[in-house]
């Protein structure tokens, strides 16, 4: 099996619309843009996020054409909004500028722990569905929490793996295991990825994809550690769909011990 | 003679003088430096990936050249940058 057959035959389907790279990236923390691009294109992603803010004057470059130019879709957050109101208001900016109505929606209790707000998460969803947007919902890591998201439209749920920025991996790996085994739609492992083994895990647990920023954007070789993520994620994607065996408590020779020669 | 009051009003936080008849596409066209067409794209062709809030409420890129400024209006004009 080749690489194009691994990842061309096994697209992410969200909305109708197939990814070929089940690695999203984020963008936050890249110190320069040029950096930034060579890191996307390593890690193979068709998809990344990006905030929305203030234009100011003679800004330079911009992420937006990077994007464009790259043929990478994509997909506007609500970072930094601690309201439905908020997050209900940038998600329609968002899609004024940048002509697309999917939203990674992200609605924060508070600055320290960065967490999802349940509350007002479910009430943004809810209002963002009614006005035709396509929700990709960063949530806690709450089984009952991600399958009321989905039940009210969400097109994909975000389940955080640690809080962001940690990189402390995956610290409820059962939680991610439940949401995976109940959802109807991708579930997509966000949030908290310190380095390859830990998108390799998510795979591993069932998820549909890895979304991921930090881990990347602020390694000592962003491009390096770009690359080892997108071997990750396929490594992972392979094995959760091979089948892994099961744990033993005693060790099971794999070499046969009939035959053996009399020494 | 009187003075007649400055008329002015906030872009993206800061105070700025508003000239008669200025629209939306005035100010977005002096931030991002490129000529916007009537319909509220780019003249260079390229996508502009700017949106505007007027007090508020979001106005579509149709409706920028139509929309002439009131002085106290809070204008925001915001871009995708680097997150998440």
């Amino acid at each position: 099996m080749n690489i194009t057959m691994q990842t061309g035959g096994d697209s992410l389907v969200i909305d109708g619309v197939a990814l070929n790279s089940r690695l999203i990236m984020g963008t936050g923390g890249a110190p320069s843009l040029e950096g930034l691009g060579a890191a996307l294109l390593a890690s193979g992603t068709e998809l990344t996020t990006v905030a929305l803010r203030r234009h100011s004057a003679g800004a330079a470059g911009s992420l937006f054409e990077l994007l464009v130019d790259h043929g990478i879709r994509v997909l506007p957050n609500t970072a930094g909004c601690f309201t439905a109101r908020e997050a209900v208001m940038t998600a329609e900016l968002a899609r004024e500028a940048l002509e697309t109505d999917w939203v990674k929606l992200e609605v924060i209790a508070d600055e320290q722990t960065l967490l999802p707000d349940a509350v007002e998460l479910v009430d943004a969803t809810e209002q963002l569905v009614a006005r035709g947007f396509k929700v990709f919902a960063y949530t806690n890591d709450d089984p009952v929490l991600a399958l009321r998201l989905e039940h009210l439209g969400a097109v994909a749920v975000m389940p955080l793996g640690a809080p962001i920025g940690t990189g402390l991996g995956i610290l409820n790996p059962h939680n991610i295991e439940l949401i995976v085994a109940r959802a109807g739609v991708p579930v997509v492992l966000d949030a908290g990825i310190g380095t390859a083994s830990d998108a390799a895990l998510a795979m591993e647990l069932g998820c549909d994809a890895v979304l991921l920023a930090t881990a990347v954007t602020r390694a000592q070789d962003p491009a390096r550690m770009a690359e080892a993520f997108k071997h990750a994620v396929i490594a992972g994607r392979l094995a959760s769909q091979a089948g892994r065996i099961p744990k033993r408590e005693h060790a099971f020779a794999s070499s046969a011990m009939e035959g053996r020669p009399d020494l | 003679m009187t003075e007649t009051p400055l008329a002015a009003i906030s872009m993206n936080g800061s105070v700025r003088a508003l000239a008669p008849g200025e629209t939306i596409t005035d100010l977005v066209s002096e931030l991002t430096g490129r000529s916007i067409a009537a319909d509220g794209t780019s003249t260079d062709g390229r996508r502009l990936g700017v949106a505007v809030a007027r007090n508020a409420a979001v106005v579509p890129r149709s409706q920028w050249a139509s929309t002439t400024l009131t002085p106290g209006d809070d204008i925001e004009i915001v871009t995708a940058v680097q997150g998440g």
